[in-house]
């Protein structure tokens, strides 16, 4: 039938205030997240003596420059917490604050929080917004100029992106996830391979993901270039968000599931791209490069580089040789947290490689939230950590983005669970390598680089 | 914030792809307030660690960039720090779909050209200056000799020219949203926080 629609078309239909001639369409906004980094935003609306449309649909979180560990905080990190607190008062907003028993990363407690439902439309200004779409929202990260508009009209212009469908058929390997996934059509389609789509990931590989795997993958929607992911709710979607403090309850949240189950694309919907991949042939992925689709299986090596002169610059900034394999690259640190896989699922996996054992280079852990913290220490897997040599830390975004403090050292390499192996992302001159936290936690272990799959036998 | 609609001044070649927004503002900067101007912070890292940038050399109105620049973090620091530098055109064979949004909204011309184009360009211009002119009422430029033309859609445009935001452009619709939002409160209440 032809008025089969994606899952994308119809969130954006149930959101359009109006389509203007040029095709551009002005969206009712359900939920805006703003963090520290709006201040820009905030200063935007006073100085046009504009106050909140919306203040009940804002949330506030300190996230970006929350200090993760004790000690002093440098006063410019102060005065930026102190300004959203100032900001999140005068605007009347729901503030999850450094010290709330609920804060933490924006993307891991819009979720923790039912924030986040099936069919909203969410708004942050952060581009890691795509992993809201996890849930089946339509969620996207904003610049401040967009925030400061949608906070002065609970709006937001946006064209209506095309759509593609990327498809997981079969069944993921032992030790192999949905960070792997993601590496794994990054590097296939290219860092700008789905700028202006809006992803809809599917397949059976997809639907047996936690919600932790699918938000995950999700996540990692904006290193492909594409602003949105999503993936459609199912039972294991419900499950996640039944009982969360700010989702429908009671008759209500019955009522809810019913109209979400609808929330999914038709048999015949027509996508402007398709791409199917074999999850079953998804090894532990790693970066090698400074962009997320420099990214191989573990059993793979360094690029040669001689007709490139982008791949000598970037072997010259990582340190690395090519034709390297690259489980004989030695780290010097490792990091496990961020909005991608700072969730406790990614926790449990790390301390199934990391109970018993040592790692032999410093590293720090910061969960994603403080809910997750004391979860992760209610089950002993903070214990797990320290006991390998590891610093358990606060919650927030720490060394993905380092605003708060902790960064990597010039030259040192790190294997990271995050997002990002950007030039300096982790810290000036810093070398990162992007991987599922228990790839981390089997570098920590080896001290290099290494296939975390005979570490997990018998562990999983 | 002031419009333009035409500029002549000089333009510079990057050539490298996935030039990020980490990059073009190192997150370390970007608790400074915007009065004191971000233009030294652009590309910060990358200038200090290259003698005689040519950033540093020139003082360029235009840059001609590789593939997916702008992309990464939405922080619209970013285009703050091309602005407050000078920059007020940037020419690629495609841009982070944020950081293109962020730039249309500070008076930053983002301009799709195609990869042969580019190609040709950065050859012609290496690490030199060259003359560059663009007018956004025809969509055309000339770059170092080369006429290119540039797709721009009519409201970029009149944002671009007018300096506007989108905040100003909204105001007039403000009748069709408190309708859609009202009907949206009624037939989606599953929509709203709880608590």
């Amino acid at each position: 039938m032809s008025t089969a629609l994606t899952l994308m078309d119809k969130l954006w239909d149930a959101h359009e205030v109006l389509c203007r001639a040029d095709g551009t369409s002005l969206l009712w906004v359900d939920r805006h997240l703003v963090h520290e980094g709006s201040h820009h935003a905030f200063a935007k609306i006073k100085g046009r003596n504009m106050t909140l449309a919306a203040p009940e649909l804002t949330f506030g979180v300190v996230d970006h420059y929350a200090p993760t560990r004790e000690g002093d905080v440098a006063p410019d990190i102060r005065r930026m917490i102190k300004t959203l607190g100032d900001n999140a008062r005068d605007a009347g907003i729901r503030l999850f604050d450094l010290h709330d028993p609920e804060q933490g990363i924006v993307h891991v407690i819009g979720p923790e929080q039912g924030l986040t439902l099936p069919g909203l439309l969410i708004n942050c200004g952060d581009s890691h917004t795509s992993t809201h779409g996890a849930f089946g929202a339509l969620a996207f990260g904003v610049g401040a100029t967009e925030v400061a508009h949608i906070l002065a009209t609970q709006t937001v212009w946006q064209k209506r992106p095309k759509t593609m469908q990327i498809t997981f058929d079969g069944a993921l390997g032992a030790g192999v996830t949905a960070k792997d996934m993601a590496l794994h059509w990054i590097s296939a389609l290219g860092a700008g391979g789905a700028q202006g789509y809006a992803v809809e990931y599917a397949g059976q590989a997809v639907r047996a993901l936690s919600m932790e795997g699918r938000m995950t993958l999700c996540n990692l929607s904006i290193e492909g270039g594409a602003r949105m992911g999503m993936i459609a709710p199912d039972d294991v979607t419900f499950a996640y968000l039944n009982g969360r403090p700010f989702a429908p309850s009671g008759a209500a949240w019955e009522g809810a599931v019913a109209i979400w189950r609808q929330f999914h694309s038709d048999v015949d919907a027509a996508f402007d791209r398709r791409v199917i991949l074999d999850a079953s042939t998804i090894a532990p992925t790693v970066t090698w490069g400074t962009s997320p689709e420099n990214a191989l299986p573990i059993s793979g090596h360094v690029p040669h580089g001689d007709e490139s002169k982008d791949i000598r610059a970037t072997l010259d900034y990582m340190g690395l040789v090519a034709g390297t394999a690259l489980d004989s690259i030695a780290i010097d640190q490792v990091f496990i947290g961020s909005c991608t896989n700072g969730r406790i699922e990614d926790l449990r996996m790390a301390a199934k490689v990391l109970k018993g054992r040592r790692a032999v280079v410093p590293g720090l852990v910061s969960p994603g939230s403080a809910m997750v913290k004391k979860q992760a220490e209610d089950e002993g897997l903070a214990q797990i950590f320290v006991q390998a040599g590891l610093e358990w830390a606060g919650a927030g975004c720490s060394m993905c983005v380092g605003m708060n403090g902790d960064l990597v050292e010039p030259g040192k390499r790190c294997a990271s669970s995050t997002n990002r192996n950007f030039k300096g992302r982790q810290g000036r001159g810093a070398r990162t390598h992007l991987m599922s936290p228990a790839m981390v936690a089997a570098a920590a272990v080896k001290g290099h680089l290494t296939d975390v799959r005979p570490l997990l036998q018998g562990r999983i | 914030m002031s419009g333009w609609e035409t500029l002549t001044g000089s333009a510079i070649a990057m050539p490298e792809a996935n030039i990020d927004t980490d990059q073009l503002i190192p997150a370390r900067f970007m608790s400074q307030p915007r009065s004191a101007g971000y233009g030294d912070f652009l590309l910060h890292d990358v200038r200090k660690a290259q003698a005689q940038h040519s950033l540093d050399r020139y003082a360029p109105k235009v840059l001609v960039a590789g593939r997916n620049f702008g992309s990464g973090s939405s922080r619209e620091a970013a285009v703050y720090a091309l602005v407050d530098y000078g920059i007020r055109a940037v020419f690629a064979p495609s841009f982070g779909d944020i950081f293109a949004g962020n730039a249309v909204n500070n008076g930053l011309l983002t301009a799709q050209i195609d990869d042969d184009v580019a190609a040709l360009l950065f050859a012609k211009m290496a690490d030199a200056e060259t003359d560059a002119r663009v007018d956004l009422a025809i969509g055309r430029a000339t770059i170092s000799g080369h006429d290119i033309g540039f797709d721009l859609d009519p409201v970029r445009r009149q944002k671009l020219i007018n300096g506007w935001d989108d905040i100003d452009l909204t105001a007039q619709y403000a009748d069709q949203i408190r309708t859609f939002r009202g009907a949206r409160l009624a037939t989606h209440p599953w929509a709203m926080p709880t608590t």
